[in-house]
């Protein structure tokens, strides 16, 4: 079937079979390895994408439900060769690991932000807390979403 | 009392900064490359084929449903094998394709490779096998009886199914018994723990005109070179292996991938195109290593003031069905069962024992955990008994310089234990905090806080079970135009070895750590370093490193006096100046490039024997490991009284790894350690009955979240320098988990009132030691 949807900003016109999921055609069709597979069944988060600002578990969603949606990846979080503030964030943290779980966190973090701008330790520590990561311990990663947080808001007090 | 070395007096540049991972900026764009991320043209995708019984013998194997799928591109069986039918790990008793029986639910015992992933699943359900089961026996007790059914390979068997047996006999217990005024007995047990990296196994495996490559998530490439070699028939130079990206390792990517490597490259070799095998969750929960059941009995003496007299030791390992890695899991087990403790009578047999289940390997720590969690709960019991301080007790009886450990070498260097505890103390206001506690739980008729403290040693490196793996190679090259490129044979997967080594390597060079660049590890074309375990990598590929960097070095100095034909220079930066007239200046571009005008051979290699080791298998006596590292723990942690709900409230850990080459990025894995450590106390249960894994799924299975994490997290490091390792660094990656477990779980004994001997402690297990209280 036809699918037409925004992939990081730009528009995509692709085939899919009814039942593909979200998870292969970001990665096997088009070729966007950065979201990964941890469990496939909805119970890591390492799939996690964007579906019109809203954290979406790519490995539990079906291709065909983004029709005309806009999904962001985290291909799509750099923007002109420049990280945004939460991937910059976790290097300097080093809330990064082994990385697999990284990018599932980057968009839910990312998703949290767009929600809430100046969330609580706590509230980051419940909104992660669907996305594992067996390497860090989740210190490091919960430290760098409080800083993004903290300058992407001085950013925006500094625009207005 | 240890020498601690203060971080700020180390004249060091790049060693001991935290500086961001090397790999961290592609990991963050979602650009570094795993094992799935990899396609090749023409690739197909493997998968096995397994039994479904624990212990059978298989009657029929009729295939012609699998062959006959369209989309199906080769079926492999044990007689298509080119090589030998096994996968050599320490032993060679497990085959690649169970041939006639079956040892285990999930053996496999044939191959096929199919166009998509789809295909390959579906075709893999229409083999039709034929069994005829056999007695089987699932626990290692039951397993040692006389008459119980045979499952090891007798040629990699001790007797039966004993697998190995092995002792440590130190002094007389029966005197040391005699002479304690307070002795604790008690018997502990484990289930699995699994490894739960978030990326499973994973290879590829592409036939190329001259042999083979292997690409994949692994620890050990030169393992997985070994395995593949044997089963094409295919010299060692003929294999390929190159390290993907790797999602998480912890040990469970140590034997495993050379399983997975082998199957991969049998089809590839018999169809003739890349052949792609990446288990699902699954796949991987219900097939590949995990931490070994065990059973685990202790008897502990001491005198009035605490003074340990005797220790008294019995563990058995529930090993599964071959051999893989248990003989050096069970050792370490051994060398580490009498803790970080001055005991003057020590007897220990360790029994590793095969039963028809899943081969139980490698996972951070390796075979010690199970022993912590026992001889830490002993402790605290007679803490108890005796009225003393539990930290107390362990001050009174922890290792000091000069001391001798259990196998009765003596630590002539680099003893940080002593400095662990009272930094620890001190981080978690241990006397005011007890008060707290006191406090709250007279206070709270629903909630009970309690404090649980451990400390542990953990032997660097191999040791003398494996002494011949315990060397490094390094080659370091300056390029033409000033940047260098270090090539090694250890990993990365996560724990940071990557960018640690190329910290060494700056330092020695004196150069900005952002001239480095670290090589993929390809063993065409890195030294053979030995296996990235045994938290030896920092060590012991750090001095591998660092003899390469000091080489190049100086022949970098050489060229530099030439240029400035001046017998001395200083260096500023990136430049070498002469001292008498700074004008006088040469850049390391300009260096390179005159070097390589010059015809001048551009790099250097290094090589790194790890120091040496010696172990008597009669009396289990001898210097088992070169350095040792050292940890304490402390943890606080509440319980609902009414739902039996734990929760760990706060963490206070101190190590003494020498020194800390990253603090930032071992922090990071000392942080990562303590959740492990968590999950492991608290909430990681995997059932089985008769050998089948219930239910393989994180669904299931649980990991901690954040929200299982401390509210109050505290990590430091003190650093007694070890001078045998770069820069004064010993190991760190496995302590961590080894502590930390045993911290939380004296902490929830000391909250109900009762002993935990038993892991994870459930709801209804701390339900269970708040009823024994009344
Ligand atoms: S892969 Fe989607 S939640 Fe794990
Ligand atoms: S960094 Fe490895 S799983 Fe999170």
């Amino acid at each position: 079937m036809r699918l037409k949807f925004r992939l990081n900003g730009r528009p995509v016109e692709v085939e899919v079979p009814p039942g593909r999921r979200l998870l292969d055609l970001l990665r096997e069709d088009l070729g966007l390895i950065g979201t990964k597979e941890g469990c496939g069944e909805g119970e890591c988060g390492a799939c996690t994408v964007l579906v019109d600002g809203k954290p979406r578990l790519s490995c539990l969603t079906l291709a065909l439900q983004v029709e005309g949606k806009d999904v962001l990846t985290v291909e799509g979080l750099a923007q002109g060769g420049k990280l945004h503030p939460l991937q910059e964030a976790l290097v300097e943290t080093a809330g990064v690991q082994c990385g697999f779980c990284t990018p599932g966190f980057l968009m839910a973090a990312y998703a949290l932000l767009l929600e809430n701008p100046n969330p609580t330790r706590e509230e980051v520590r419940a909104w992660l807390s669907g996305n594992l990561c067996r390497c860090t311990g989740y210190e490091q990663i919960v430290d760098a979403v409080l800083l993004a947080a903290r300058r992407l808001r001085e950013e925006k007090g500094a625009e207005s | 009392m240890a020498k601690v070395l203060v971080r700020e007096a180390a004249r060091t540049q790049v060693v001991g900064q935290g500086v961001p991972r090397l790999d961290a900026e592609a990991k963050v764009k979602g650009q570094a490359r795993y094992a799935d991320d990899l396609s090749f043209p023409g690739m197909l995708y493997g998968k096995a084929i397994r039994s479904e019984r624990p212990h059978a013998r298989i009657r029929r194997l009729d295939l012609s449903r699998v062959l006959a799928h369209p989309k199906v591109a080769c079926v492999v069986t044990a007689k298509d094998i080119p090589g030998r039918n096994c996968v050599p790990i320490i032993y060679e008793d497990m085959p690649l394709l169970a041939e006639e029986i079956v040892r285990y639910v999930g053996e496999p015992i044939a191959l096929l490779a199919a166009e998509t992933r789809e295909d390959a699943e579906e075709a893999a359900r229409l083999a039709s096998i034929e069994y005829e089961d056999l007695p089987a026996v699932f626990d290692p007790l039951e397993a040692l009886r006389p008459g119980a059914p045979q499952v090891a390979v007798p040629t990699a068997a001790e007797r039966g199914n004993l697998f190995n047996h092995m002792v440590i006999r130190k002094g007389d217990v029966a005197r040391g018994f005699a002479e304690a005024d307070v002795i604790v007995e008690g018997e502990y047990r484990v289930g699995y723990q699994e490894h739960a990296y978030l990326e499973t196994q994973g290879v590829i495996a592409v036939p190329e005109e001259n042999g083979i490559a292997v690409y994949g998530t692994l620890q050990c490439p030169f393992y997985v070179q070994r395995a593949v070699a044997a089963v094409l028939g295919l010299p060692l130079s003929r294999v390929r292996v190159v390290q993907t990206a790797t999602g998480g390792g912890f040990g469970g990517k140590e034997d495993v991938p050379s399983q997975v490597a082998a199957m991969a490259a049998v089809l590839a070799w018999r169809s003739g195109r890349p052949v792609k095998v990446v288990y699902d969750r699954e796949e991987d929960i219900l097939t590949t290593s995990k931490r070994h059941p065990a059973i685990v009995r202790y008897k502990t003496g001491a005198k009035r003031d605490g003074t340990l007299t005797a220790v008294e030791v019995e563990f058995y390992y529930n090993a599964g069905a071959y051999q893989t890695l248990s003989s050096a899991v069970l050792w370490r087990g051994l060398v580490h069962a009498a803790g970080p403790y001055r005991i003057p009578h020590v007897k220990v047999d360790g029994y590793s024992v095969a039963t028809n289940t899943v081969p139980c390997g490698a996972f951070r720590g390796f075979g010690s955990p199970q022993v912590i969690f026992a001889h830490e709960a002993q402790m605290d019991e007679l803490a108890r008994r005796l009225g003393m301080d539990p930290l107390e007790l362990r001050q009174k009886n922890a290792l000091r310089e000069g001391d001798e450990t259990a196998t009765a070498q003596v630590l002539t260097e680099s003893v940080g234990l002593l400095s662990c505890i009272e930094r620890a103390k001190e981080l978690s206001r241990w006397e005011e905090r007890k008060q707290k506690v006191a406090e709250f739980n007279a206070r709270e008729r629903f909630r009970k806080r309690g404090l649980g403290v451990s400390t542990v040693m953990y032997g660097v490196g191999m040791g003398a079970k494996a002494p011949l793996l315990d060397k490094a190679g390094a080659y370091v090259k300056l390029e033409a135009d000033g940047s260098i490129t270090v090539a090694v044979g250890n990993t990365e997967m996560g724990q940071g070895a990557m960018t640690v080594l190329a910290q060494i390597a700056a330092e020695a060079l004196e150069v900005p750590l952002s001239v480095i660049q670290m090589a993929p590890v390809d063993t065409s074309r890195v030294p053979d370093s030995g296996p990235t375990v045994a938290s030896r990598t920092t060590t012991v590929q750090g001095l591998a490193v660092l003899d390469a960097a000091r080489k190049l070095k100086a022949k970098i100095n050489r060229a530099v006096q030439e240029i400035l034909g001046c017998p001395a220079f200083v260096v500023e930066g990136r430049s070498f100046c002469d001292p008498k007239d700074p004008r006088r200046r040469v850049t390391l571009e300009e260096v390179a490039r005159w070097m390589w005008v010059h015809n001048w051979d551009m790099g250097a290699t290094g090589w790194a024997e790890a120091a040496p080791v010696d172990w008597d298998p009669k009396t289990g006596l001898g210097n088992a490991y070169f350095v040792y590292a050292f940890a304490c723990h402390i943890a606080e942690v509440e319980v609902d009284i009414l739902t039996g709900e734990a929760h760990v409230r706060g963490f206070w850990a101190v190590h003494d790894s020498g020194r800390i080459v990253n603090p930032k990025t071992a922090w990071g894995q000392v942080a990562g350690g303590i959740a492990q450590g968590i999950g492991y106390a608290l909430l990681e249960e995997l059932q089985a009955k008769e050998g089948r894994i219930l239910y393989p799924t994180f669904t299931a299975y649980h990991i901690p979240t954040t929200l299982d994490m401390p509210e109050e997290l505290v990590i430091d490091f003190v650093e007694a320098p070890y001078s045998g390792g770069p820069y004064g660094a010993k190991g760190l990656g496995e302590v961590p988990l080894m502590a930390s477990h045993a911290a939380v779980a004296n902490a929830i004994s000391a909250a109900t009132g009762g002993r935990l001997r038993e892991y994870p402690a459930l709801p209804e297990r701390v339900l269970a030691l708040l009823e024994g209280e009344k």
